[in-house]
């Protein structure tokens, strides 16, 4: 447990923008700033990456900041969660006091979004991977659920609850990009097209523009803020590959680890958790990462989701927002985990609020199951 | 297709493939075989130990993919995409010729020939 809280959450403007990255992040660190009671003359410190080479230099100039800390921790999809970690260490060692991370990106406005990646010339990969036409990330996400399929006898059917559970939730978050798109069924996410088997369409997230930001400070300071503190209780992590060869298994990931971790550091348990948000890039990655952070046992989340128990109203709240799924999705979207947590705690959801929820998890993953990071958060 | 050059490393994989024998980075030191190759033994860290050793082409399908939208435009979908574990150990990725593939199938190694004399790695049964 930390003395270190989340005090201002906020996202920039979602879905098709036809804005900048940086008008974007902009709005991203000055909506939370306003949330949060501060103004970016209170900032010393900034995380962000995204931007460009040199992400946190670059929007650091551009909000007219000369910080005392900075980040630019580029893991994807876990990279804010690696951020809570770092700024919270920085916070309580007094290099900093207060401390926004930042991401955001205007990637469907942008067309930026390419099906094979991007592998650097003087990488492994690109010699001994990329000649064979994986789809990057999708291809590894899709070999993990054949793998588990095999294993466990699982089927698209049942991975495709994941899907339909987000998009419930998405009905309720009038900002998520198929809010009013109406329900999605098992039989449509099995009847979407192909791409790399046993994934369809409706298996994968969203491209769209989006980000946010979160701002953190001392307990003490927070006291004096806008709205109850929303404490940083544990935190932990894991990188495990880069390669699509380097891991054994590819049903059991590095989010074991890490999530032990972090509820270790927090004294808590998967039955102290009231709100789950895990970054689902496809339904695979939160299936593999509800499963991996111990909510269930090996080999059983598929069954442990299939009675209603993620969808609103049901025994455990996952990704509340709607998720990558059926929210936003702007690439490296563990920056909205938090802000999502972030609301829940303070019970500012809304139609989609969790009743009493007290301890809320966010989770990211980034790269093709390559880094995993745990922020478990709470409010007395 | 692109496959970018080998560099100081790859280069004696790479001039394996230009008659079609399959080599895998072996540790003279402790006997540990990786892929890819790398500039040191990540079992016992050793820079100097190294060398490719002739292996068997032989291995069993981890698990697979069918890619049905193509990365690049000039690739014709659908194709397999799968990590061969390969006899000796190391996991590799490649493409299996062929359809209807499930996981646990035995491969072996045949050859993509390169316009620059290289040979690209694939898999059939
Ligand atoms: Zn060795």
């Amino acid at each position: 447990m930390s003395g270190v809280a989340i005090v201002g959450a906020a996202e920039c403007d979602l879905g098709s923008t036809g804005k900048s990255t940086l008008t974007l992040q902009t709005q991203a660190v000055t909506r939370a700033l306003a949330d949060a009671g501060l103004t970016l003359s209170d900032v010393d410190g900034l995380a962000t990456t995204g931007v460009s080479r040199f992400s946190t230099t670059q929007l650091a100039e551009y909000l007219g900041l000369w910080p005392r800390w900075v980040d630019s921790t580029f893991v994807g999809g876990s990279a804010a969660e690696m951020m809570v970690a770092r700024a919270t260490q920085a916070i309580e060692a007094g290099q900093v006091s207060t401390v926004v991370i930042s991401f955001a990106s205007n990637q469907r406005s942008a067309r930026s979004r390419s099906l094979g990646g991007v592998a650097e010339e003087h990488i492994p990969e690109a010699q001994f991977e990329t000649p064979y036409g994986p789809l990057y990330p999708l291809s590894y996400y899709a070999m993990a659920a054949q793998q588990y399929f095999h294993r466990y006898g699982g089927t698209r059917e049942k991975l495709a609850e994941i899907a339909v559970a987000a998009r419930a939730w998405a009905l309720l978050n009038p900002v998520a990009f198929r809010y009013g798109a109406g329900p999605l069924t098992v039989d449509d996410v099995l009847a979407a097209p192909m791409v790399s088997s046993p994934l369809t369409v409706a298996d994968c997230c969203l491209v769209t523009d989006g980000g946010g930001a979160v701002v953190l400070t001392t307990l003490d300071r927070a006291r004096d803020l806008r709205h109850p503190p929303v404490r940083v209780l544990g935190y932990g992590e894991r990188s495990t590959n880069t390669s699509m060869t380097a891991v054994e298994d590819l049903t059991a990931t590095g989010a074991r680890e890490s999530g032990r971790e972090a509820f270790a550091r927090a004294g808590i348990t998967p039955a102290d958790v009231d709100v789950l948000e895990v970054y689902d890039s496809f339904t695979i990655t939160a299936a593999l990462s509800i499963e991996a952070l111990g909510f269930c046992g090996p080999g059983e989340v598929l069954d442990y989701i299939s009675d209603g128990r993620i969808r609103p109203g049901g025994e455990l709240a996952l990704n509340t927002s709607g998720g990558g799924l059926s929210y936003c999705h702007p690439g490296q979207y563990g920056v909205l985990l938090l802000v999502e947590a972030v609301r829940q705690l303070r019970g500012e959801a809304g139609a989609r609020q969790v009743p009493d929820a007290r301890v809320a998890v966010a989770h990211g993953t980034g790269g093709i199951l390559s880094t995993h990071a745990t922020v478990v958060l709470g409010v007395r | 297709m692109h496959v970018p050059p080998p560099d100081d490393v790859t280069a004696g994989w790479w001039d394996a493939t230009r008659e079609h024998r399959y080599t895998l980075q072996t540790c003279r030191s402790c006997g540990h075989v990786q892929h890819p190759p790398r500039a040191l033994c990540t079992a016992c860290s050793s820079m100097v130990d190294l060398g490719f050793v002739e292996a068997s082409g032989h291995g069993v399908v981890d698990t697979f993919t069918v890619v049905h939208r193509a990365p690049v435009p000039e690739a014709a979908v659908p194709y397999t995409i799968a990590r061969v574990r390969l006899a000796e150990g190391p996991f590799v990725l490649s493409t299996l010729e062929g359809q209807d593939w499930r996981i646990g199938d035995p491969v072996r190694v045949g050859w993509l020939d390169l316009d620059d004399g290289r040979a690209l790695p694939v898999f059939h049964r």
